[in-house]
């Protein structure tokens, strides 16, 4: 047993450090200190420079794009991209349908796709759930049926995070009504520019536009846009959605948020001192401050355990991530809102424009912390979390 | 970064979990506890032969140079086992003190009966008032001629009733609540002028309440510094409580599999309640609070070995925090989880709980540790 970091790992830090210092721009990063949300351009611009870097989908097999890492390199990565803070990739292309392509793809889709999914020329968005399929995800009932050479789809989607930038989506849809639930599901891959595809935002608590809902009326897709075989879509997105179970901790983002926290409540006065002074608000921080390092532990075991074992059998801890990454997320924006006390209230429609930006520095902290309720709800929810602990690990 | 354990540390763990499964099962464990002392002299002498009495001490002090990383094996087995015996008073608080502190003569006194099993300690440092607090001493130490004078009243001293050597802090200078001014002496149990008031603990285990009424020691008592060895004394201390945070974290995974089983088996409603899912997620909860106390306690266990007395001890206290917060959900849901028969003397879960709840109130509970960390400026 060895906490340390070894020389060469301590190097890449300071590597991947200094990369960000002297390439994210700025006012990117500011923004995303202050909880606003980026334009796509913005995004986008950043995500290039990743890309052109060699670091755009660090994690994809060599052969694609990717670094050939390990898993402690990967987990320092994130953890300096999150910490400082700097726009994750765009997770709906990397981490989800990308290595469903170079995994169960074909060839022809695996040229035509990935490079632009590594350098974002195609916005991707997820088509998974439903009004009606939620936790209950297989029981989704957009259609995709077979006329000639061409899919023809029917449904609506929702909660499509992003989708009013997107190029492409990847939908599941149901090619078999007879067979069980889950058995007749395929995943496939179109335009957002298709004829049929209507976007419609859902406005959410924070005020900010980040879901849709997404109508499917007749869009033809080309036959060849199935991924992998026909009515196997619902492997297919077990095996996306286990894929990425580290990052979910988001310990680099706390870590980021909890800087934040102290710096304001050294700035912020109560009872005529900064409030960093007063006990009972010191030791609400440590006691997050404490459960975030037990994650971060927590995570640490599961990345070392997939360094050296690989990433076949997973580690039970790695389900404790989850749960409890969501929940630290949510304090460090409950202690921002703290912090900040009567000033959560006034309400900043135009923050993300800029157009008042200055004016207001808290302005950011009431829609974040109303924003990150969504965290234990997305990415299966932590109730389902828990289902899964008692069935999976405790054999209940 | 690797949390494995070696090849050896397999071995060792494989080692004390056979000798464990063997020799102490709840029942052999009332038999234990019924003996005179409350503990196994049997038990700690097989202990002994397989080497896990001389642990830590170095090959020259005649023991097998184990690290942090051992104990943290051994304090695992020994919580998952309900044991009852001095392992963490002698052992790792006794043995800490002479490893850290202790002259070649007087680890030439001490350490062999420890080794061997002939030999237990235990650590006379609590006072009446002074809680958590290690500096908080009013026992005095006064110097007469080459020896010194010890008067004063400690309590809950574990194991005190048993000890061949009692190991005392006291004031030989200042004021109550100053730091320095602190010394740590070896006192042979039977000195003059000790009185012991025994009596067992809410977990099972003994301890003792002790006056010292003009106990006079020579210079081969002192250990370290007789006039500045807090820092001593909150190393050790610190140690002692890396070994309950691996102890408790073998309580935990007991409590959590004795628990699941109960409610996989037990049925109601004519279906085994663990189908219900409302118990499930508490399970599952249980399941994050021990992984989350198993993450600190390795931390804590590295941690030992930090250079920095500050980074040490502010890691060492929020891993006490998480332990707990954690065994307090898993403790008290345990119970909640068996029903009515959770109650009882008479099932194994209500005694981990009651161990568990008395590791919360050793060596600082979770609000004094939570507020040393806050005061440290955190962890981040």
């Amino acid at each position: 047993m060895d906490l340390a970091f070894t020389k060469e790992e301590q190097a890449f830090r300071d590597e991947v450090r200094q990369f960000f210092r002297d390439n994210v721009p700025p006012d990117t990063r500011r923004k995303l200190v202050e909880g606003r949300h980026l334009s796509k351009d913005e995004m986008v611009t950043w995500w290039r420079i990743l890309n052109k870097k060699g670091w755009g989908v660090s994690h994809w097999p060599k052969e694609y794009g990717g670094t050939g890492w390990t898993s402690v390199q990967h987990y320092i990565f994130n953890e300096e991209l999150q910490s400082y803070p700097a726009p994750q990739p765009l997770a709906f292309g990397v981490s989800m349908v990308g290595p469903v392509i170079y995994t169960f793809g074909n060839e022809e889709q695996k040229k035509k796709y990935l490079p632009r999914i590594a350098n974002v020329d195609d916005w991707w968005c997820q088509g998974f759930s439903e009004p009606g399929s939620g936790s209950d995800l297989a029981s989704l009932k957009t259609k995709a049926e077979r006329k000639g050479d061409k899919w023809i789809i029917n449904g609506q989607k929702t909660w499509t995070t992003l989708a009013q930038h997107a190029d492409m989506i990847f939908c599941l849809c149901r090619t078999d009504n007879n067979a069980k639930k889950q058995m007749g599901i395929s995943f496939i891959v179109f335009s957002m520019k298709s004829k049929g595809v209507t976007v419609r935002p859902i406005q959410t608590i924070d005020g900010g536009r980040e879901v849709n809902e997404v109508f499917f009326d007749d869009v033809e897709v080309p036959i060849e846009n199935l991924i992998g075989e026909e009515n196997k879509g619902w492997d297919y997105a077990k095996f996306l959605l286990g894929n990425e179970r580290t990052g979910i901790a988001r310990v680099g983002v706390s870590k980021e948020r909890i800087r934040r926290i102290k710096d304001l409540a050294s700035k912020v006065e109560s009872a005529g001192k900064p409030i960093i002074q007063d006990p009972a608000f010191r030791e609400k921080l440590a006691a997050c401050e404490i459960e975030l390092k037990a994650l971060e532990l927590t995570q640490l075991r599961v990345v070392a355990d997939e360094g050296k074992h690989g990433k076949g059998k997973p580690n039970p801890a790695s389900s404790v991530l989850k749960i409890k990454g969501s929940e630290i997320q949510q304090t460090t924006t409950e202690l921002l809102m703290e912090v900040i006390g009567p000033f959560a209230a006034p309400y900043d429609v135009h923050g993300d424009d800029g157009s008042n930006e200055a004016m207001d520095w808290t302005a950011q902290i009431a829609p974040s912390y109303f924003n990150n309720r969504k965290v234990s709800i997305y990415g299966g929810s932590n109730e389902i979390q828990r289902n899964i602990i008692a069935k999976a690990v405790l054999g209940l | 970064m690797d949390f494995d354990l070696n090849e050896e540390q397999r071995l060792l763990k494989e080692s004390i979990d056979g000798l464990l499964t063997d020799s102490y099962d709840f029942e052999q464990r009332k038999k234990y506890m019924a003996e005179k002392g409350g503990w196994s002299k049997t038990v700690w002498l097989k202990l002994a032969e397989q080497g896990l009495l001389g642990l830590p001490f170095s090959e020259a002090d005649g023991g097998f140079g184990g690290g942090g990383v051992e104990t943290m094996i051994v304090m695992e087995a020994l919580g998952k086992a309900l044991v009852l015996e001095p392992y963490l008073a002698t052992v790792v608080i006794g043995g800490g003190f002479l490893r850290h502190a202790g002259t070649e003569a007087q680890k030439a006194a001490h350490v062999p009966g420890i080794i061997d099993g002939s030999k237990t300690l235990a650590f006379a440092q609590l006072e009446k008032n002074s809680r958590y607090d290690l500096f908080d001493v009013t026992t005095t130490a006064k110097k007469k001629g080459d020896a010194y004078v010890i008067d004063g009243e400690k309590f809950v001293v574990l194991n005190g009733e048993n000890a061949d050597t009692l190991i005392v802090t006291a004031r030989t200078k200042g004021d109550r609540r100053d730091k320095s001014g602190i010394g740590v002496f070896l006192v042979p149990a039977n000195a003059k002028g000790v009185a012991r008031k025994s009596y067992p603990t809410q977990d099972g285990q003994h301890a003792a309440d002790i006056t010292f009424t003009g106990v006079e020691v020579g210079p081969d008592a002192v250990l370290g510094n007789p006039e500045d060895s807090l820092a001593l004394i909150e190393r050790v201390v610190d140690e002692a409580r890396i070994a309950l945070c691996a102890e408790a974290v073998g309580l935990m995974d007991e409590s959590l599999k004795t628990t699941v089983e109960y409610i996989k088996t037990r049925k109601q409603f004519g279906v085994a309640i663990g189908s219900f899912q409302s118990l499930q997620h508490r399970a599952s909860d249980m399941f994050v609070a021990t992984e989350q106390a198993r993450s600190m306690s390795m931390f804590a266990t590295m941690a030992g070995d930090f250079e920095d007395a500050r980074e040490r001890s502010s890691a060492i206290a929020a891993a006490k925090v998480q332990i707990g917060k954690s065994l307090k959900f898993v403790g008290q849901q345990s119970i909640q989880l068996h029903g009515g028969i959770g109650m009882t003397m008479e099932a194994k879960i209500g005694h981990y709980f009651k161990r568990l709840t008395m590791i919360e109130n050793t060596f600082g509970d979770t609000d004094y540790h939570q507020r040393r960390v806050a005061d440290a400026g955190g962890l981040i």
